[in-house]
């Protein structure tokens, strides 16, 4: 493999076994795609129950207690949202009339769309393991096969001031990599696939843990981590927050990307490396 | 200008229509008993794996003074409604009894003095509601493995269910837990809180503490105290008042 050159040389550069823009070539392996499968489903399905069941409790706290008559630093409220000093107004978007109460999130975002919060529950802890365990089966996969080693680990250059400029220059422009140069992960695309892994994923998993009376019994270093149970829920929220984000912005690049190409490659595998321009 | 307004609003109908569509299909998922019984292997996995990830005398964490809440909020029934209840309340509990029965060898009815002057365990732990709220509080009691074993429990007992004072809906509050539970150091029959007599808002005269699990477990205005081989015949047979009416899981420990 040849060091990472600039991404817009002049000519189409080939790859180390001569790739260039218009060639097929083989991008995401077997385990990867299985995992994106999975995932896809059960992401949503975590995120729309946990909407509901957090409409049961519509404020966050810090700390070993939270409860209605303690100082929140989030509350959806009426119309409006509370994050510490600053309301947002929010008619008609949270805090919204639905089924005869009022709810945080509104029924098109929930599992289920009415106030439920038992079933929500049960969809929510079901899916869990099947966000968990093909999680922690793909994490020891990726560093077994080296894909984290060798795919994600940004190089040194690639982490430098000048270089991440440049690459979020081109993504405002929305310039993307062409030719063999988009065989690889630009360092935008690295940094948000490790946040992913290694932050919001581990953060909503253990912080979920944390939220179970039995868990920290038997695993009571987990309120120590975060600080205790109010904490820990806060946390679940921002990092379930954070990969709803990921996965709005993951969407648009998808579209803007070429989706027909982007969406095969995710199924089969196979990806059409982009043309470089004038070719 | 026309062409635009038209478009704009055949895309906001076409997002109405799409999210109604897509509201109905997924209700129409939940309520599926196929569905249901998928989600319910889920809770068996994780009831299941909770009881192996935590060893059956792991302790609930317990906290210093000065981590209580300052003022720890009532929920459920505050005050029970019926005359039984507030003929107990008017002559501060001194005709109630704690009655014990069902598979045990010795069924007991044991007065609150009674209950006061037994060996006592002092704990501060968390409260967790299903809703999602937290508050931290100090609960003095009886220890329930200490009274099982007093009352001689069967071999064939599987369950201890808890009869309670309060009614909604006309039903009075039921709840139960497994042996593991039961026989947990830190699961007491609570008559004080924060170091004064328990308060009515907070299930007077005695209460379960489960601290494992969450709120809706932890029974106020406890009566009686039944051991059972299935929870079949209790209620509407899933164990608990909230199970039975909407669904919450019987095994709260998450």
């Amino acid at each position: 493999m040849t060091q990472d050159e600039d991404a817009t040389p002049p000519a189409a550069p080939a790859d180390a076994d001569g790739a260039r823009g218009g060639d097929i070539v083989a991008r995401h392996r077997l385990v990867t795609r299985l995992w994106h499968g999975t995932n896809a489903f059960s992401v949503f399905v975590m995120l729309m129950s946990g909407l509901m069941i957090f409409n049961a409790h519509p404020h966050l706290y810090w700390g070993q207690y939270g409860a209605n008559f303690d100082h929140s630093w989030l509350d959806i409220l009426p119309g409006r949202v509370r994050v510490g000093p600053w309301t947002i107004p929010t008619p008609g978007v949270l805090g919204v009339q639905a089924g005869g109460r009022i709810v945080a999130f509104p029924p098109l975002v929930t599992i289920p769309s009415h106030y439920d919060l038992a079933s929500a529950r049960q969809w929510h802890f079901a899916f869990a393991w099947l966000l968990v365990v093909p999680g922690l089966l793909f994490g020891a996969w990726g560093f077994a096969a080296r894909h984290f080693q060798r795919d994600l680990a940004p190089s040194a250059a690639e982490l430098k001031p000048a270089h991440l400029l440049h690459d979020i220059g081109r993504h405002v422009r929305l310039r993307f990599p062409t030719g063999a140069a988009a065989r690889r992960y630009n360092i935008l695309q690295k940094l948000a696939y490790l946040t992913v892994l290694f932050v919001l994923l581990p953060g909503v998993a253990l912080t979920g843990l944390t939220m179970s009376p039995a868990m920290d019994a038997a695993w009571p270093w987990l309120l120590h981590l975060f600080g205790g149970r109010p904490s820990a829920r806060s946390i679940h929220f921002l990092c379930a927050f954070g990969l709803a984000l990921f996965i709005l912005v993951h969407l648009v690049m998808v579209v803007l990307a070429g989706p027909i190409n982007e969406i095969r490659s995710m199924i089969t595998g196979r990806y059409r490396l982009p043309k470089e321009k004038g070719e | 200008m026309s062409i635009r307004l038209s478009r704009r609003t055949l895309i906001g109908s076409l997002g109405t229509g799409a999210g109604g569509l897509l509201l109905a299909g997924c209700d129409k998922i939940n309520a599926s008993p196929t569905v249901q019984t998928l989600l319910g292997v889920g809770e068996k996995a994780t009831f299941a794996a909770q009881r192996v990830v935590a060893d059956r005398a792991a302790l609930a964490p317990e906290y210093a003074a000065s981590q209580m809440s300052p003022f720890f909020r009532t929920n459920g029934v505050s005050m029970p409604s019926t005359n039984a209840y507030a003929a107990h309340l008017a002559s501060n509990f001194a005709d109630w009894r704690l009655a014990v029965d069902g598979l045990v060898a010795n069924p007991l009815a044991l007065s609150l003095d009674q209950i006061r002057a037994a060996p006592r365990r002092t704990q501060i732990t968390r409260h967790d509601c299903v809703e999602g709220w937290s508050a931290i509080g100090q609960w003095t009691g009886l220890p329930l493995g200490m009274l099982l074993k007093q009352a001689g429990l069967k071999s064939s007992a599987r369950y201890i269910v808890f009869h309670c004072a309060d009614e909604s809906r006309g039903v009075p509050y039921y709840e139960s837990i497994d042996l593991i539970d039961a026989f947990h150091p830190q699961t007491i029959l609570a008559w004080a809180m924060n170091g004064q007599p328990l308060a009515v808002g907070h299930g007077a005269p005695l209460r379960l503490r489960v601290e494992r699990q969450l709120g809706y477990k932890q029974a106020k205005y406890v009566m009686r105290i039944e051991a059972v081989a299935s929870l079949a015949g209790i209620g509407g047979g899933k164990g608990g008042y909230w199970e039975d009416v909407v669904g919450y899981q019987w095994y709260a420990g998450i």
